[in-house]
Parts: C-alpha cells; sequence; structure tokens
C-alpha cells in the first residue's frame, strides 16, 4: 500500500453541506498522520489479511503473498496525479511507471512480472498529451526492463477531474522470505540514501509557484530497481523505502516506528544539491520534508554498508549515494538529526506545505 | 558598538561548526562570569526558527534560557482581525494574504475555512503580488489582508505610493514590534535579562531604534542575524553586556542593519501608516504598536472603503485552554501547553502559534521543541 502521489497545489475544495471532520481534505492525501488515520480507519480495518507475509496492515509498499513454497507474488497500486503534467526532469508518464516500479524494488521485487495502466481522461485533452504521456510510460517501462500488460481508458466531462490521472499497478514473484519490509531496522544497521533528496518536491513546488531559481533544478524521478538490484546483490538490506509523499523524514520516523528502534542521522552527510538547499531556504520548506521520486532509503547490516555504498555508487543514478546514520537503541520510534551545530528531532511534517510570510 | 561576527576572521562561514563551537565556549565561559541563571528573549520567529532547526539549544549552556517573545506577526493577529478578513472574503470578494494567515482562526473560522465554503481566497508572498491580481480582475474588489511587522509593512506602504488599481485595498493588520518590546519588558512576572533583537524588521528600523528602549528600560539589546553563528555570536554580546550589568545597545549584524536603516522604506512607512492601540492576541493592548492606514490613503483602506459585517459566532471552546499568549509573553513554553501536538496541531490549530511558520508552537512541533539530546 503506497502513498497516493497527489502532487497538486491546496485547492480547499468541500463537499455539498459538509464541513470539518465530515469530508476529505487535502491534508488526507499529503503523507502524513491523517493520511494513515484514514488508511486504517477505511482499509485496513476491512481487508487486513493475516495469512499474508506482508498485508494491507503492514502499510509497507506493497503486499506479499505466498503462492507455493517456494515463492511469493508482490502487489502494488499507486494512482498519480501531478500539476503541471510535464515538469523539469519528468512529466506524469514517468512518475506513474517509476512510482510502481519503485513500489515493487522497495518489497525487494526488482523484476516487474507485469504493470497495469489505468488512464482517466478529462474531455477535451489534446490527443497529442496523450501520445506523449504514454509514449513517456514506454520508456520508462524500456529503462526498468518492465512492460503494461493490461489497461483501462476513462474520459469524464471536464468539471470531473484535471486532464489526466493515471493509475498503475506492480506485479512481481520473489523467493519465499526473499522480501524486504521497511520494519527490518535493527540496531547498528547503517542508512543509506541513494541519491539527493528533495529534487522533485522542491523544482515542483517552485515550478508551480514561479520561481525561476536558475539551472540545476529538477525532479529525479526515475525507475530504481536497477539500484535496488545492486544494493541486494552487494550486501544485507534490512528495510527500505522511497520518500516520496512526506519525504525523508516520514519514511525514517515511519521506518524507526515499525521497527522499535531508534535512527541518529549525520545532516551534513546527507545528500542535498545545492539548488535543493537554496529554493528549500527561499520557500521556506525543508528538503527533508518533501518528495523525492528516484531515491531509495535503506537499512544495511553494518558489515555490509560500504559494500552496498559501493555498489549503489557504480551506478550513475547512485552517484551521490551516502551512508547518512544508523539505528540505535535511544529514542525509540524517533529520529535524531546532529545538525552539525547541535541535535534536535527530525519530524515528519504535518499537512500541506504553504509559503511563508518572511 | 560591538564588532560584527567576522572581525578578525575574515570572511565568516555562517554555518561552520567550529567557529559554533568556539562561540558555544565563549558562552559558556561568560555564564561562569555571570555564575546565575540568565534569561534572554528573542523576538521574532525566524530566530526561534534557526536555533530550532540547527539544534542549538542543545549546545547552549544549562543555566542560558532563550525564550520567544511577540515575534511572530502571525500570532499576535487578532482574532477580529481575522474576522474581518474573513466577513470580506464571504461578501464575495477576493481577499489576498500571506500563506502563514491562511489557517490562523478567527473566532469562528479561517480564511481557509471560508475558502473551503467557496469564498475566494488567494494565498501569495507579495502585497505587489496582491496588487496584480487586482490589475488581473478589474472588476473584482481585492483585499490585501496585510499582516506582519516593519518588514513587510513597508512593502505594503510601497505599493500604496504607487498608485495601484482603483479595485485594490488593504486590511491592515501590521503590527510595529518596539512597543511590543516595551509592554514585556514592564510585565512583572516575565523575567528577561536581555533582548535579542529581530535583525529582519533592524534592516528597516535601524538598530538607533532601540536606544531609547535600552536606556528606559534599563536592559541590554542585540540586533542579531539568523544564521546560526550570528545568533550564537549575539548570544555572546548579550551575555558580555549582562556580565557587565551594563544596559547596552550592539549591532551584531552588521552586514545588513545600520544605525539608520532603510530610510527609504521607513519614509515610505510612516506616509502610508500611523500608528494606534491595539489588542495583540493573547498578550495585551499594546499603545501605538498597530499600523493603520492614514488619512492621506484612506482610499485604499478596506475599513474605510467598505462597511465590514463581522459575523463572528462562537470562539472554539478550546480557546480557552490555549496558552498562546503565555508563550508570546515568555512565560512558558509550548510544550507546558495541554493541547501541543494533541487537540492542536498545524493542520487543525487552536492558537496561532501552531499556524504561521513564525509560530512557536509550529516551530517546536516541527523540530521537536527543547530536547534532552
Amino acid at each position: 500500500m503506497s502513498n497516493s502521489d497527489d502532487d497538486r497545489t491546496a485547492d480547499e475544495s468541500s463537499g455539498d453541506g459538509y464541513t470539518g471532520d465530515d469530508v476529505i481534505t487535502h491534508a488526507h492525501g499529503a503523507g502524513g498522520g491523517q493520511m494513515t488515520d484514514l488508511i486504517e480507519d477505511m482499509a485496513v480495518s476491512r481487508f487486513a489479511d493475516s495469512e499474508a507475509d506482508v498485508g494491507l496492515a503492514a502499510l509497507d509498499d506493497g503486499s506479499v503473498q505466498p503462492i507455493d513454497d517456494d515463492h511469493s507474488v508482490v502487489v502494488t497500486t499507486d494512482s498519480h496525479v501531478v500539476t503541471p503534467l510535464f515538469f523539469r526532469g519528468g512529466d506524469i508518464g514517468r512518475l506513474a511507471i517509476s512510482g510502481t516500479v519503485n513500489d515493487l524494488a522497495m518489497m525487494g521485487a526488482t523484476d516487474p512480472l507485469a504493470l497495469t495502466s489505468s488512464l482517466i481522461i478529462e474531455a477535451g485533452t489534446p490527443q497529442s498529451t496523450v501520445e506523449r504521456v504514454t509514449e513517456s510510460m514506454r520508456e520508462t517501462c524500456a529503462e526498468a526492463g518492465a512492460t503494461v500488460t493490461t489497461g483501462d481508458t476513462k474520459v469524464m466531462g471536464s468539471d470531473e477531474i484535471d486532464t489526466l490521472a493515471i493509475n498503475t499497478t506492480g506485479v512481481a514473484v520473489v523467493p519465499t522470505g526473499g522480501h524486504v519490509p521497511d520494519a527490518g531496522l535493527s540496531v547498528g544497521d547503517k542508512l543509506i540514501v541513494s541519491g539527493t533528496i528533495g529534487d522533485h518536491g522542491i523544482s515542483l513546488l517552485s515550478e508551480r509557484e514561479g520561481f525561476d531559481f536558475g539551472g540545476g533544478l529538477a525532479s529525479d524521478v526515475q525507475p530504481v530497481n536497477d539500484l535496488v538490484r545492486a544494493a541486494m546483490d552487494a550486501g544485507e538490506v534490512t528495510a527500505m523505502k522511497d520518500p516520496t509523499r512526506g519525504g525523508l523524514a516520514t519514511v525514517l520516523n515511519e521506518m524507526a516506528d515499525k521497527a522499535g528502534v531508534g535512527i541518529d542521522l549525520d545532516e551534513p552527510a546527507i545528500p542535498v544539491s545545492g539548488p535543493v538547499s537554496s529554493a528549500g531556504e527561499v520557500l521556506g520548506i525543508e528538503p527533508f520534508d518533501v518528495a523525492c521520486e528516484g531515491v531509495v532509503a535503506m537499512g544495511v547490516a553494518s558489515d555490509d554498508a560500504e559494500a552496498v555504498l559501493e555498489a549503489l555508487r557504480d551506478n550513475p543514478k547512485g552517484e551521490d549515494a551516502a551512508i547518512v546514520g544508523e539505528v540505535v537503541e535511544e529514542h525509540t520510534g524517533q529520529v535524531v538529526l546532529d545538525t552539525g551545530f547541535g541535535r534536535r528531532y527530525l519530524t515528519p511534517p504535518e499537512g500541506e506545505q504553504l509559503p511563508r510570510i518572511c | 558598538m560591538a564588532s560584527t561576527a567576522d572581525d578578525g576572521d575574515g570572511e565568516l562561514q555562517f554555518r561552520d561548526p567550529e567557529k559554533a563551537e568556539q562561540l558555544t565556549e565563549e558562552l559558556e565561559s561568560l555564564m561562569d562570569d555571570i555564575g546565575e541563571p540568565v534569561n534572554v528573549m528573542h523576538v521574532c520567529g525566524s530566530h526561534e526558527q534557526a536555533i530550532a532547526k540547527f539544534g542549538l539549544r542543545s549546545i547552549l549552556p544549562d543555566d542560558l534560557t532563550v525564550r520567544m517573545g511577540p515575534g511572530c506577526p502571525v500570532c499576535v493577529t487578532n482574532m477580529p482581525e481575522v474576522d474581518e478578513a474573513v466577513a470580506l472574503a464571504e461578501e464575495g470578494k477576493i481577499v489576498a494574504t500571506y500563506g502563514d494567515m491562511f489557517r490562523v482562526p478567527g473566532t469562528e473560522k479561517s480564511l481557509a475555512d471560508a475558502k473551503d465554503e467557496g469564498a475566494d481566497v488567494r494565498v501569495v508572498y507579495s502585497a505587489s503580488e496582491a496588487a496584480e491580481i487586482a490589475a488581473e480582475e478589474p472588476d473584482r474588489e481585492v483585499i490585501f489582508f496585510a499582516t506582519g511587522f516593519e518588514t513587510t509593512a513597508a512593502p505594503t506602504a510601497a505599493v500604496l505610493t504607487a498608485d495601484p488599481p482603483e479595485n485594490f485595498s488593504v486590511l491592515s493588520a501590521h503590527k510595529y514590534v518596539p512597543p511590543a518590546m516595551e509592554i514585556v519588558a514592564e510585565m512583572p512576572d516575565t523575567d528577561v535579562d536581555g533582548f535579542l533583537a529581530a535583525g529582519h524588521a533592524a534592516v528597516i528600523t535601524g538598530y538607533g531604534l532601540f536606544e531609547d528602549f535600552v536606556s528606559e528600560y534599563d536592559t541590554p539589546a542585540v540586533v542579531g542575524g539568523f544564521e546560526p553563528i550570528d545568533i550564537l555570536f549575539a548570544l555572546a554580546r548579550l551575555l558580555e553586556f549582562i556580565r557587565d550589568d551594563e544596559a547596552g545597545l550592539a549591532n551584531a549584524y552588521q552586514r545588513c542593519v545600520t544605525e539608520d536603516g532603510n530610510v527609504p522604506a521607513k519614509e515610505a512607512m510612516w506616509e502610508v501608516f500611523d500608528t494606534t492601540s491595539g489588542e495583540w492576541r493573547g498578550i495585551a493592548e499594546i499603545p501605538d504598536a498597530n499600523l493603520v492606514i492614514s488619512d492621506d490613503y484612506a482610499h485604499y483602506d478596506a475599513r474605510e472603503r467598505f462597511d465590514i459585517d463581522v459575523d463572528a459566532g462562537a470562539s472554539d471552546p478550546l480557546t480557552e485552554d490555549c496558552i498562546c499568549g503565555d508563550i508570546m509573553a515568555g512565560k512558558a513554553d509550548p510544550d507546558e501547553c495541554e493541547l501541543f501536538g494533541e487537540e492542536c496541531t498545524p493542520q487543525d490549530p487552536v492558537g496561532a502559534c501552531m499556524v504561521s511558520s513564525e509560530g512557536t508552537c509550529k516551530i517546536w512541533l516541527e523540530y521537536g521543541g527543547q530536547p534532552d539530546l
């Protein structure tokens, strides 16, 4: 079960006559506590499956179900809406394929067997727009070694949907016990991130707000299953998540909470590009709080950390990979950031990011 | 006047941990000299944010307490002022405001609530952006709900002196910091040994503005910047004054702040605004601390232009338990509030301090408050 990729700006529309707690707000899609509450109230209580290796209740990136004595099937699904559809560094098609390939990879399933694609299109959308998007999906599939094997198309009225939404589902098979949960951290594990943090979120926020911070600011959207495969071949990966909605701060807190451990992070070691850092300061938004779409955060057994790091850096997608912290016994369920000056908690962001006054 | 942080070192490395360690040792040494606990108040949300973001409280001497005063312009915006903006929005006018103000609860609702119910509320980065909306929508009335201290009051004034569109007006909730510092300094149960004055505001007003305050209240003040080294350096200068029992004034932000400040900006501000007495949310009625639009610009004053019909309704009963006022007066920390992080969150704030990125409660929730790490 992955977070939805609603990257649209805050547009607080409500239902008819419903207020307050009665309606779904954008905060419910922002990847924070409200989203978790919603999923647990609406879905987990109805669909939790105790037979699964990893079921809905685990709220991991996908589910893992045994299919015979030796194999399990991994399934994940994700819906994508983003404004604008085409942005610096990518587009909604690349986002849709990468998001699902990456969710499979976060479960340790780096060889997608099949993907599905469901397009919901606003009437009046130019055919050329849809063609650009589907061609981008094809190219991204080729990059990931994946393919779309079935799909669906719906057309809706102009007041019913904004241009285009894409749902993708991914299926893969892994050897029994070969999956990687997000709850697998152990004290002593090292934490590695595979690339610079915050590029997608800061780039899109800047573009939407009409700020031009010059070159170098672009989404990192890409499939990372090859990176994950290299890491798993090089050493013991104990837990993984890709920091999409809610960013690195959210996924590390989730991983610490689920494993019942603490995380110590070394802020100067966390790779953040210069343009992202500068734009984040201008916008008043932490790079750690926004989405990455081509990065993985992983726990690695301490003895294997250097080998995994080297394997990641051998791939151009992982050249900025770094060991950024370690798993500790203290402050269970919480992430502490050493800023280089002092120490403070790294907490998950709440709700939407709004521009500040000064 | 104290020297700048970069004297003697050539170029200042604002994020140099070694320099920070030296300054921390200097603070420890000064506290040893003083030999008793010290309470310092800063008056700027950006200071609080930098202190929390860089984890500076974890390296400050144990008996040096740094608290935030009434330094968040959003937090001190009074509920009836929000109610006025909400009323205008509900009348079908376009209300533009800073993102920080969007969720601040009025008596009954916030601008975000009004937008949820169909009002046209726009989030802008500047007064000029609001004026641009007015130019783009000549058939609509566009009201800029103007909040903030000198730092944003001066740009609001600049827009009004530049002949904005006739359908543009300003609902001023701008505030002026120095009188609020005086009120806090006079509060019997707020024990402040020195003030870290806000560098942003001083860029406009100049540090010379604080001379009268320092002598009248016999309390030292140092103007500080917002990088971690700036803050540690300014605190060290403040502790020197406290150690020497001197009510001195220093400018520890010389790369941005001068004695006279930005004179054209000040002139524009005082051409457009007059001061008046007004309630600062949760703190007190403060004389001469609210900025209202002067008679010469009354045609751009939303309060003059519209008969604002506030239908405020009943306030959230939880507001009675909110201690934002005590927090902004330096009497309490956010985690002393029973609502903190439970009933009061950035998504569903009870008090204004939980809304703005300048608000102490929001900052403490975001960065983990005063961690024992």
